[in-house]
């Protein structure tokens, strides 16, 4: 994405801070490129709240099973199957 | 719901105490998590004979592996007997376990041979690395259209900036928003979908997806980023609209 990199490496621009934000997270970013993200950060209000709202994703996305009982067949079976390795007691 | 899912210590947060770069062991030194714990002193009583131990950790983990099974392309009576099958090779292979890995990795890892194997003999062939994958890892997170061109006073800055989301936590936890989720989530193309879901549903390290996925770190990134973009695009329609 070439086309991205206009201003050079001495700023992170909006449009490139929201493909980086995962990266920025995992520790994944080179030093230099942390310190621009960190450094556009306090000035981007509108970037911060994309941030927030990334976080409010993740933060959210263990909440979208519904967990259902496990078949009564299967537990069934597993549990006979777990006598039998455990052999008599 | 499971008790596994939430473990925010992998989500690091850089703002919260400006860490440095290039920490990218993290995960690894991350202390063991409460879930892992738990599942060691199960996976202890389970050893020394007692099936209520054997009982909750399935209780636990059946479904999630589930979950992952359907990743595979197999419908949901198939990934049921793939679980199944699963859980009978990890009683048989508990000896050789030796807790080098999560046991829940270690689980994942079992239902993905599990799923290959059967795939195999079905010669439906389906590794994770063959899912249909084209261009997943092309696009932008945000549409461009919402940042200014090279005419605007700001090149390259927000146009049409995200507006902010009133009180997202208890938003986000309504019944009616989890909808919404599960709607994005599985409207996902299927790498992206199997990654989020492990990483941030399921709660593996990100060195596990890329072990299970037999993908690299970076492609499990971008995958990774694609999703959670996503979804957060999905929310965005629902609690603004």
């Amino acid at each position: 994405m070439a086309e991205m990199h206009t201003h050079g490496t001495d700023e992170v621009l909006c449009r490139e801070f929201v493909e980086i934000v995962t990266d920025y997270w995992e520790g994944a970013l080179p030093e230099e490129r942390l310190e621009l993200v960190e450094e556009h950060l306090v000035m981007c209000d509108w970037c911060k709240v994309y941030l927030e709202q990334m976080e409010a994703t993740v933060r959210a996305l263990p909440e979208a099973t519904v967990e259902e009982p496990v078949p009564e067949a299967t537990e069934e079976a597993l549990l006979t199957a777990y006598r039998e390795w455990r052999g008599p007691s | 719901m499971t008790a596994l899912a939430l473990s925010p210590p992998r989500l690091r947060r850089p703002w919260s105490g400006i860490e440095s770069a290039g920490e990218s062991e993290v995960t690894e030194l991350l202390p063991e998590t409460e879930p892992e714990r738990d599942d060691a002193r199960l996976l202890d009583a389970l050893r020394g004979g007692d099936e209520a131990a054997f009982a909750e950790l399935v209780g636990r983990y059946h479904g999630p592996l589930k979950r992952f099974a359907s990743s595979f392309g197999a419908g949901d009576a198939v990934c049921e007997e793939i679980v199944q099958e699963a859980w009978l090779g990890a009683l048989q292979g508990l000896k050789s376990f030796e807790g080098r890995s999560s046991f829940k990795s270690w689980l994942f890892g079992i239902v993905k041979n599990q799923a290959r194997r059967r795939a195999e003999r079905e010669r439906r062939t389906v590794p994770f690395s063959a899912l249909s994958g084209e261009g997943e890892d092309d696009g932008l997170a945000v549409d461009p259209d919402r940042f200014q061109g090279e005419d605007g006073a700001w090149p390259g800055h927000w146009a049409t900036p995200p507006r902010a989301w009133e009180d997202p936590q208890r938003r986000l936890a309504s019944l009616e928003a989890r909808e919404h989720l599960r709607t994005a989530i599985a409207a996902l193309p299927e790498r992206q979908r199997a990654v989020v879901v492990l990483r941030d549903v399921e709660g593996l390290g990100a060195e596990e997806v890329c072990a299970l996925l037999e993908i690299s770190e970076g492609n499990q990134r971008v995958l990774l980023h694609r999703a959670r973009a996503g979804v957060r695009n999905a929310l965005e329609g629902y609690v603004n609209g």
